[in-house]
């Protein structure tokens, strides 16, 4: 009597080779990494924060839960509303100057001129430069007692040139030009300068390159309407450029909201915590204090606000790509 | 029904890729998340401290980790780098459980990672013993446990330009009042006091807490409860709108640790509240300045003469697998030959911390650091009259007490200052 030779199944590793031919299973297993690397580098991160948030960990201890104690703590503290106020304003402030100076900067270089390209290359520099370097810099040139901008003032004043009615003449011996990193207001004016300098080539660019996809058709048919230079730009240029524009100034608002170099370097916070923004307060408390639970609560905080941004630029981005 | 994709031409379905480049992946990923290959060397250390402004310290430090390392058998790494770096770094080690097996503390950093610190107590009574000063015992000791060594001390004085004060007829200021004055000739003379207010660690908290607590002013009383909101706070903050306003460069306000040195150095200012450091660097580089600097201790006010003080403290971390060897390390740093040296080549800049160190022969060695040896004994920590807990170094690390200062300054009401000061601080304490 012979027994029956039992089928050979096919290997695990070769059913996995077979449901490749599936389009839909390739499909999740070239997603596969991708959701790996956002899984790890993002998701587990965001929840990690998320649970800190909620806890009273300190440094060195896992901490335990204790509610929205670290938010109620929060809105009872001056600092933090102050910092949560700043943040706004430094945000609000600097992306519309960057928007409105890099339209102007686009529209300038869009023209035709000599050395064109090595202009547009050289606007890139201070996005290029490392913000560190750039923003040490600007601290030199903003030092309280050797600025080379209060230096020039007082050259200019030595050499009685007057300067818009701008000089004092009581304790002169002392005034070596404007505090502009310890007057509260022009602290925050020199911190919004620093990141309008260093935003404003994107800013510019990223309009050229959408100026230079309007048709050349669409400004010679306003010529012959006799639009002019004003009209031309409000009816041809910005409806145009519209789409560019949201993408980049929603892009913007998102990193300058969450800006820690500038502050760091510059102010640290000072002078009274008035240039105090979130992203510092939250390395303060977090890194500084070791208090990493209150640390969270204030990066959090951030969340909810950048939230609504984003979900308006996929809103206006899928309504534009219906259309 | 399945579809069947083929690469064709190059022979490679992808299966075939998806197969290969799994299984590269595979390997990669072992290779990487396993274990380096073991060395055949022993022991290794690693040591992390802030880079000093005194370049002959590190190199000292430099030598000892030398003669260690050759008679320990233990190879043993040391990392420099800014003060201002040393604490992410601690908090990213102690959090992740990897980095530096030694690192060389500041002020009250014990108490703020206790928990990722080992217990120093055998340690602290073997090196320090019972002589050590108490508020160094209180930077490293959390709920009864010494939570790293005390090594040293960085003192602070006011330098100022004795040249300036002979040909002003002013004498060194012994009390708030009198710096008041002698300030208003300095400024008077475009030499004016130069002091920072602004957020930065060291200068503008060493001449900010001296002065609430001199005039009676405190963060906490013994008991922990927050009692800044008092009229001695208002009196010391009144007194700062006035010292202010009538001796002080105005620029302070923005300043940095550093931003008086310069303007001393570019003798734009006639004294300030500093380390030793500017007059080092008057010697080594400006000469003919430093025979003209001279160095007092921080003025008295009604409620005493105070200076802030903060140890350096070297911590082994519980993480360590070289704990043995770490604590040889400190011992090493600890032999009296050792530390004695390490105090010469400071020439004045760092005290010891214990009585016996007073006298050490550097202090003869130049008269316009002499002050610096009687300097820790008008020591008072972060936090004073409470204890040098977290609680008080998240105030510092706010700096709500300077900023109340700063915005004495800048003319705020001391009574609103004081309440907002009491309220930010009742938030930290959780009183």
């Amino acid at each position: 009597m012979t027994t029956p030779q039992p089928v050979n199944a096919p290997s695990l590793w070769a059913r996995f080779a077979t449901s490749l031919e599936d389009q839909r299973v390739l499909g999740y297993v070239l997603m596969a990494p991708a959701l790996l690397l956002i899984v790890i580098f993002i998701a587990y991160p965001f929840v990690l924060g998320v649970w800190m948030s909620l806890t009273d960990k300190i440094v060195g201890t896992p901490g335990t839960y204790i509610g929205l104690g670290n938010y109620e703590r929060l809105f009872a503290s001056d600092i933090f509303l102050t910092a949560a106020w700043n943040t706004v304003f430094f945000t609000t402030v600097a992306t519309v100057f960057k928007a409105v100076l890099g339209m102007w900067l686009a529209v300038l270089l869009n023209r035709r001129f000599r050395f064109a390209n090595i202009t547009r290359a050289s606007v890139l520099l201070p996005f290029i430069v490392p913000t560190v370097l750039s923003t040490l810099a600007w601290l030199w040139m903003f030092d309280a007692t050797f600025s080379v901008f209060n230096w020039t003032l007082r050259w200019m004043w030595q050499m009685e040139i007057s300067i818009l009615g701008l000089v004092l003449k009581e304790n002169w011996g002392f005034f070596r030009g404007p505090l502009w990193l310890g007057d509260p207001d022009l602290a925050m004016a020199s911190v919004i300068l620093v990141n309008v300098w260093r935003g404003l080539p994107f800013f510019a660019i990223s309009f050229l390159a959408g100026l230079q996809t309007i048709p050349p058709d669409l400004y010679d048919a306003a010529d012959i309407d006799g639009a002019s230079g004003w009209k031309k730009f409000w009816h041809v240029t910005l409806p145009l450029i519209k789409p560019v524009a949201i993408v980049v100034i929603v892009f913007s608002i998102v990193v300058t909201f969450a800006d820690f170099q500038l502050v760091y370097i510059l102010t640290r916070g000072g002078p009274n915590n008035e240039t105090h923004l979130l992203a510092t307060l939250a390395y303060q408390l977090g890194m500084g204090s070791g208090n990493i639970g209150q640390g969270a609560a204030v990066a959090l905080f951030m969340l909810p606000i950048l939230a609504v941004v984003i979900i308006f630029q996929l809103w206006y981005l899928r309504r534009e790509g219906v259309r | 029904m399945q579809k069947k994709i083929t690469q064709r031409g190059s022979g490679v379905t992808r299966r075939d890729f998806i197969a290969t480049t799994s299984a590269a992946g595979v390997a990669a990923t072992a290779f990487l998340g396993g274990k380096a290959p073991a060395f055949a060397s022993n022991h290794k250390l690693h040591y992390l401290q802030w880079s000093s402004f005194i370049p002959d310290a590190d190199a000292e430090i430099r030598r000892q980790v030398e003669e260690f390392s050759k008679a320990a058998g233990v190879e043993v790494t040391v990392e420099m780098i800014n003060q201002n770096d040393m604490t992410p770094r601690i908090t990213a080690a102690i959090e992740s459980g990897e980095g530096a097996d030694v690192m060389l503390l500041i002020n009250n950093q014990p108490h703020l990672f206790a928990n990722g610190l080992v217990d120093h107590g055998a340690l602290m009574s073997e090196l320090a013993g019972g002589d050590i000063y108490d508020w160094a015992n209180g930077a490293v000791t959390v709920d009864g446990v010494a939570r790293a060594v005390p090594l040293f001390n960085i003192g602070n004085a006011i330098v100022y330009r004795k040249d300036v004060f002979d040909e002003l007829g002013l004498s060194a200021p012994n009390t708030w009042d009198e710096y008041l004055e002698v300030g208003r000739a300095l400024k008077n003379n475009n030499l004016p006091v130069g002091q920072t207010l602004g957020h930065t660690f060291g200068d503008a908290p060493s001449f900010a807490y001296p002065l609430l607590w001199s005039f009676g002013g405190m963060e906490v009383d013994a008991s922990g409860k927050v009692v800044v909101n008092s009229a001695e706070t208002h009196q010391a903050l009144a007194f700062a709108k006035e010292f202010w306003e009538a001796a002080c460069d105005p620029g302070g306000l923005a300043w940095d640790d550093t931003s008086n040195n310069r303007a001393f150095l570019g003798q734009t200012i006639g004294a300030t509240l500093n380390g030793a450091s500017i007059y080092f660097v008057a010697r080594r580089k400006f000469p003919d300045l430093a025979d003209k600097l001279a160095h007092v201790n921080n003025p008295e006010g009604p409620g005493g003469r105070y200076h802030v003080i903060g140890p350096r403290s070297p911590a082994i971390m519980k993480y360590s697998e070289e704990q043995d060897a770490a604590a040889d390390f400190i011992r090493f740093m600890f032999q009296d030959d050792n530390f004695s040296q390490f105090i010469t080549v400071n020439s004045g800049y760092v005290q010891g911390l214990t009585p016996k160190w007073e006298n050490h022969p550097v202090w003869d060695s130049d008269p316009a650091l002499k002050i610096f040896s009687t300097n820790a004994k008008y020591g008072r920590s972060y936090g004073h009259a409470g204890p040098w807990n977290r609680a008080s170094g998240e105030v510092a690390e706010k700096y709500i007490v300077v900023d109340m200062f700063a915005r004495a300054v800048q003319g705020e009401d001391p009574k609103e200052i004081a309440a907002w000061g009491q309220k930010e601080m009742e938030n930290v304490y959780g009183a």
